[in-house]
């Protein structure tokens, strides 16, 4: 499989007051147009591997990489002009907190509208239309009435929709989607993955998928990396992370809540320091 | 048994849009009760409701057999009543550290011996002191939420009311974060209401349970029943249905 997007020894640095925070220690792997899956400790890194390849960093933290490259395009050398130009159009990011990401000073559907109509010459009224069944497609309720809300007026799911929606609006090559059904119920969350699948499968989209939930991720990626303290620690099938090897993996499969099991308290991890050298 | 939370006909409503029409939930003292539901149904607005935060326009909210009147909340309000918000990021200030905000709530409340209470919240939710003089923006989604639920716990409330607290940690952190909620529910004799659209952890966390669609209460169970599969609604069938995550096709 041809890769669109390779990461060879990415590193993140925060200088801090108290030292530096190293939360990106030397990721590599290569995405080909499929669902890769990520899930790690909390802290481990995740969000930040998504915001380096977005560009999305904060300035005063430094980014290093061997090889960080899209399409062709090396993103660790490309002026800021180009970066800008892939986001949101070729390359875009459904972020962690949507609620706090999105415009507050703007309805939901104007941010959509206007996302589109960055990204591609449509009449305001063909834009309209298009945000509305985006919003329909992510399951909304009542598109009308949610095109009109202030981000502060959805609901955690339907901020979550609304940031889906404006990020697929515009049809991107590769999608890094930072926990972003998270907040939804249970069916709302298999609609909207199968709208993520079906671009995959159809329009050949690549797919990053960070996600803390194990049952999802074994059921909807290809293949998933396990993440610990700003490092890959395990690479597995997704259909073979029953049988992980890392035991940060394999504790994490046992201490799941799971439907019908009485088990009280949970059973926690033994964090070996080993683990995070 | 005395009840700590009565909601009787609740009603919240935002210009023409019911969020809330008519709801009920009675939650016994020491009790853990689930919220379940569409996503949007209003369970965070029922939450919001009780800590006097949504635009009531009808029925009534009973906390510890004080009948609250509209969205007015005094100080002792707050000192057994406490909220982890589903967006921690919004609910935390940007420009305080972590320090700061876990020390306002004692200081209002005048809650003394702040430096070991701080440093044994943190310590509880898996926070090493290192994070101690961080801003928001500079943790993980996980370690926000976290902070929020170190800020619920420090004043040492009675009720609890958790919006998704956990929906943002990996399963390693989520259990120990319900062991220690479990934990202190049972040394204190909290009452939880608790919002959550993971089947396994409610039932693993609750009692019972109600199951929201629509500003509506559909469907009341105890998680044994769920779990059984005795079921009365379509709606939970299909949510149950759902939990056993994505099939292609
Ligand atoms: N601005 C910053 N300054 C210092 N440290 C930071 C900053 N931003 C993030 N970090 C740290 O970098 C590490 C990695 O953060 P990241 O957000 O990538 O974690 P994550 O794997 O996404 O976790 P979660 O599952 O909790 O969202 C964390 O320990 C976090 O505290
Ligand atoms: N300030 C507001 N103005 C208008 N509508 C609002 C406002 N606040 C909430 N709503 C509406 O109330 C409804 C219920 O929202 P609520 O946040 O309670 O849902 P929820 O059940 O918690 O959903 P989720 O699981 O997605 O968090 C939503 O349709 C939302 O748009
Ligand atoms: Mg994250
Ligand atoms: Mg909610």
């Amino acid at each position: 499989m041809s890769a669109l997007l390779t990461v060879n020894d990415l590193r993140v640095r925060f200088p801090t007051r108290t030292g530096v925070v190293e939360a990106v220690r030397g990721v590599s792997f290569t995405l080909g147009r499929e669902r890769l899956g990520i899930v790690g400790e909390s802290g481990s890194g995740k969000s930040q591997t998504g915001r380096a390849i977005m560009g999305l960093t904060p300035s005063h933290a430094e980014v290093t990489a061997k090889t960080l490259s899209f399409g062709g395009v090396d993103l660790i050398s490309a002026p800021p002009k180009v970066r800008r130009d892939l986001r949101g159009k070729r390359i875009a990011m459904i972020l962690q907190d949507p609620k706090y990401s999105l415009n507050p000073v703007m309805s939901i559907g104007r941010q959509i509208v206007e996302t589109l109509r960055r990204h591609e010459n449509v009449s305001r009224s063909e834009a309209r239309e298009r945000a509305l069944d985006m919003l329909a497609a992510v399951q909304i309720r009542d598109p009308a009435r949610v095109f009109d809300l202030y981000p502060h007026e959805v609901s955690g799911g339907m901020g979550q929709r609304a940031m889906i929606a404006m990020m697929l609006v515009a049809g991107p090559e590769l999608l890094i989607a930072d926990e972003p059904t998270s907040a939804l119920d249970v069916t709302v969350q298999l609609e909207v993955l199968s709208i993520l699948d079906k671009l995959v499968a159809d329009r050949g989209m690549g797919l990053i998928f960070v996600s803390h939930d194990l049952r999802l991720v074994s059921s909807f990626c290809d293949r998933v990396l396990v993440m610990y303290a700003g490092k890959i620690v395990e690479e597995i099938a997704a259909s073979d992370l029953a049988s992980a090897k890392h035991p940060y993996t394999q504790g994490l499969l046992n201490c799941m809540p799971v439907i019908g099991a009485d088990r009280h308290p949970l059973p926690v991890l033994d964090r070996k320091p080993e683990w995070a050298l | 048994m005395t009840t700590a939370v009565s909601v009787q006909n609740l009603t919240v409503a935002y210009e023409d849009f019911k969020a809330l029409d008519a709801v009920g939930v009675d939650v016994a003292a020491g009790e853990s009760f689930g919220l379940v539901g569409e996503s949007g149904s209003g369970k965070s607005t029922l939450l919001r409701a009780v800590a006097g935060l949504a635009p009531v326009t009808g029925g009534t909210i009973r906390v510890e057999n004080r009948q609250l009147q509209g969205a007015r909340r005094d100080k002792a309000f707050y000192r057994s009543v406490q909220m982890v918000f589903q967006d921690p990021y919004g609910s935390l200030h940007p420009r305080q550290t972590v320090d700061r905000q876990l020390l306002e709530p004692l200081a209002i409340h005048g809650v003394g011996d702040g430096e070991r209470r701080i440093l044994k919240a943190l310590d509880e939710v898996g926070l090493g002191s290192g994070f101690r003089f961080r801003y928001p923006h500079q943790l993980s989604g996980g370690q926000r939420q976290r902070i929020a639920i170190a800020r619920a716990l420090i004043l040492e409330p009675s009720i609890l009311l958790l919006d998704e607290p956990t929906s943002a940690l990996d399963a390693s952190v989520q259990a120990e974060v319900l062991n220690l909620l479990e934990q202190v529910r049972r040394d204190r004799k909290l009452t939880f209401i608790m919002v959550s659209h993971d089947l396994g952890v409610v039932t693993h966390m609750c009692d019972r349970l109600a199951v929201m669609r629509g500003g509506r209460v559909v469907e009341r169970l105890s998680s044994a029943d769920l779990v059984a599969g005795r079921i009365g609604e379509d709606y939970t069938r299909n949510l149950m249905v759902a939990s056993k995550g994505f099939r292609r096709g």
